[in-house]
């Protein structure tokens, strides 16, 4: 038999075959479908019109996980309203995992939601009604984003259509320097091949490069994919995945480890030296619009933004604070746990005898509450939106104009490292030079 | 579907991203509700930068007569239309202020396939770069039969990529006809 991809090869299963090829449509299995605040009230709409109205039932009660993160902390009617169909939803359907905002059970964004609380395990398929459901790939699973229809069609049936993508493949070698971090390899892979040089595509992740990171950095890598345009991210599962996913599954649910064959065939290879890299930044308003921070320092800034699925873990916050620790920010600096997990971790984890939190504090930041808060702009009273023309350099992952808030403002993608060197100069600063 | 698609062109460029098209602000609203749907005609491309908004001169407002409705129906975009988030308000949006199908070089995946899902739009790809040659304003004529935009006011044709594979669901009008006609869905 032709040797296939991970990618090729989920999928397959899923599908009840032996094979598939890339480019073809296969009918598939869905091990979970996640919602969220933004989305899950029109899914939700779509289910019901499709399947049954007041009687409808969604497919497997245990599979359809609902996490509200986007629009949290603020007045705004119509989005506590949204919230609010989420929790008669799932009360209705009984759903067994639904993380309520205002319960000690709020987690906040998703995508980092999802792995911290056993959702994410290697060779599944998991869809979400958010274009960053990708991130999961870094468990070695299946994971992408759909549409409310998409959603509403699996909610009902835990199946959906989609067309076999065809794989390209990312080999990381050699020691990351302490001055770059999985952003920075991300953000040189979207310049290298453009926002839409994997549309439609597979990205795989392999390397002792990528082996190297841990399970936080490898998310971050698989996060940005859609930066790319690509379908899903994936890297396949060693110890330290199978460490992290045994210690949190849910239900100690049963799964299968899967792996790209040896001679699968790749659309696409590109070997990259890590120790060869250095910092890396995605200037207005697109994420392959690719600088080194050495060609752009000294431009200057009048905000930073550490926080989101891509840059509001641990991970960050560890690299960030390395750099804030005893010094204090230039500009307003906003700091954001993606999770409670994580606001946790910024109380509990300590560096040289500090808090993270206190830390952010002393430097003069300003601590948020765990949400999407403002990486995608939301309402006018969301923490840290960008309510002018202003220019942000931000650890999250899309610029395009109007993301953060204002049409008009700019905003710079970078890594906790770039970020923070930049918030205590109030200029686009290389971490070289603070570390 | 029908097959021919007339009206007023609207020209765009390179990736436009669904926070150009329905800013996150307008995403509490919930399509699912006819009154809520209506809304997003109103912000359709508002997050478009004014110089980037109607081709080639910029500047041109999406709404003038109508705060709901378009003065335009077909968009023609330039490459990777629709990238970005996977919020099914984008094309929702767009088919709310009247737009009845797109025309760009290539499409982010999600969009597209959304797009198609709900039959809100017909995104068609080109077979060269239009957003340079179609201005905005232009009348345009679409035949899907035989894949060519005609250029009603500059009496220009240009080739289309045909449909392809999504033919049978935009015929069926959706994702969910379509898999009920296929046998996937037997409610």
């Amino acid at each position: 038999m032709k040797p296939m991809t991970m990618t090729e090869k989920i999928l397959a299963k899923h599908a009840g075959r032996d094979h598939v090829l890339p480019g073809e449509n296969v009918w598939i299995d869905v091990d979970v479908l996640m919602t969220h605040d933004v989305c899950g009230p029109g899914t939700i709409g779509i289910f019901k019109a499709h399947f049954g109205g007041k009687n409808a039932k969604v497919w497997d009660r245990e599979k359809v996980v609902i996490i509200p993160d986007h629009y949290i902390f603020t007045a705004d009617a119509m989005a506590n309203r949204n919230v609010k169909v989420l929790r008669e939803f799932a009360a209705e359907q009984q759903l067994k995992y639904f993380y309520d905002v205002g319960t000690a059970k709020y987690k906040g964004v998703c995508h980092i939601a999802l792995p911290e609380e056993g959702h994410t395990r290697p060779g599944e398929v998991l869809l979400g009604t958010d274009s960053h459901t990708c991130t999961a790939g870094a468990f070695g699973e299946f994971a992408t984003g759909v549409g409310n229809t998409d959603a509403g069609f699996t909610m009902g049936s835990g199946k959906t259509w989609l067309k076999v993508p065809p794989t390209m493949r990312f080999v990381f070698h050699g020691e990351l320097p302490p001055y770059l971090m999985a952003k920075d390899l991300i953000l040189a892979v979207i310049g290298d091949i453009g926002c839409d040089g994997a549309t439609y595509k597979a990205m795989e992740f392999d390397g002792d490069g990528v082996y190297a990171l841990n399970i936080e950095e490898r998310m971050t890598l698989c996060n940005m994919v859609i930066e790319a345009g690509g379908k899903n991210g994936v890297i396949a599962p060693d110890q330290v995945t199978l460490d992290y996913v045994n210690a949190r599954n849910k239900d100690k649910r049963p799964f299968t480890p899967v792996f790209s064959d040896p001679g699968a065939s790749y659309c696409y290879e590109k070997t990259y030296d890590v120790s060869k890299l250095e910092p890396v930044i995605a200037q207005p308003h697109s994420p392959d619009n690719r600088a080194y921070v050495s060609e752009i320092k000294g431009a200057k800034l009048d905000r930073a933004y550490i926080g989101s699925c891509t840059g509001g873990k641990l991970t960050d916050f560890r690299a960030a604070a390395k750099i804030l620790k005893g010094k204090e920010v230039k500009i307003d600096t906003f700091v954001v746990p993606a999770t409670s997990e994580i606001a946790a971790g910024l109380k509990n984890e300590k560096l040289n005898g500090q808090s993270l939190e206190d830390i952010f504090k002393n430097a003069g930041a300003k601590i948020g509450e765990p949400s999407c808060a403002a990486c995608l702009g939301g309402p006018s009273d969301t923490f840290g939106r960008l309510n002018a023309p202003i220019s942000c350099i931000s650890t999250t992952n899309r610029n395009f104009p109007g993301r953060m808030g204002h049409k008009e403002a700019k905003v710079y993608l970078a890594s906790p490292l770039t970020v923070a060197a930049s918030a205590l100069t109030g200029v686009i600063s290389d971490p070289r030079e603070a570390l | 579907m029908e097959k021919i698609i007339t009206g007023r062109a609207y020209v765009l460029g390179d990736n436009i991203d669904t926070d150009q098209i329905i800013p996150a602000q307008y995403l509490t609203l919930n399509p699912s509700i006819p009154e809520e749907y209506k809304q997003f005609g109103k912000y359709a491309l508002s997050s478009v930068p004014p110089g980037q908004s109607g081709l080639p001169k910029g500047h041109v407002p999406f709404h003038t007569k109508d705060e709901f409705i378009s003065d335009y129906q077909i968009i023609i975009g330039g490459k990777n239309f629709g990238c970005g988030s996977s919020r099914e308000h984008a094309p929702i949006a767009l088919a709310a202020a009247g737009i009845l199908a797109v025309v760009a070089e290539f499409y982010a995946r999600i969009f597209y396939r959304n797009s198609v899902n709900g039959g809100y739009l017909v995104p068609i790809e080109s077979s060269e770069r239009l957003c340079d040659k179609v201005c905005t304003g232009d009348e345009l004529r679409i035949d899907l039969t035989t894949s060519v935009l005609h250029n009603l006011t500059t009496k220009e044709d240009w080739k289309l990529q045909p449909l392809g594979e999504v033919t049978p669901i935009l015929e069926a009008g959706g994702l969910f006809p379509y898999a009920r006609k296929v046998g996937m869905l037997k409610v």
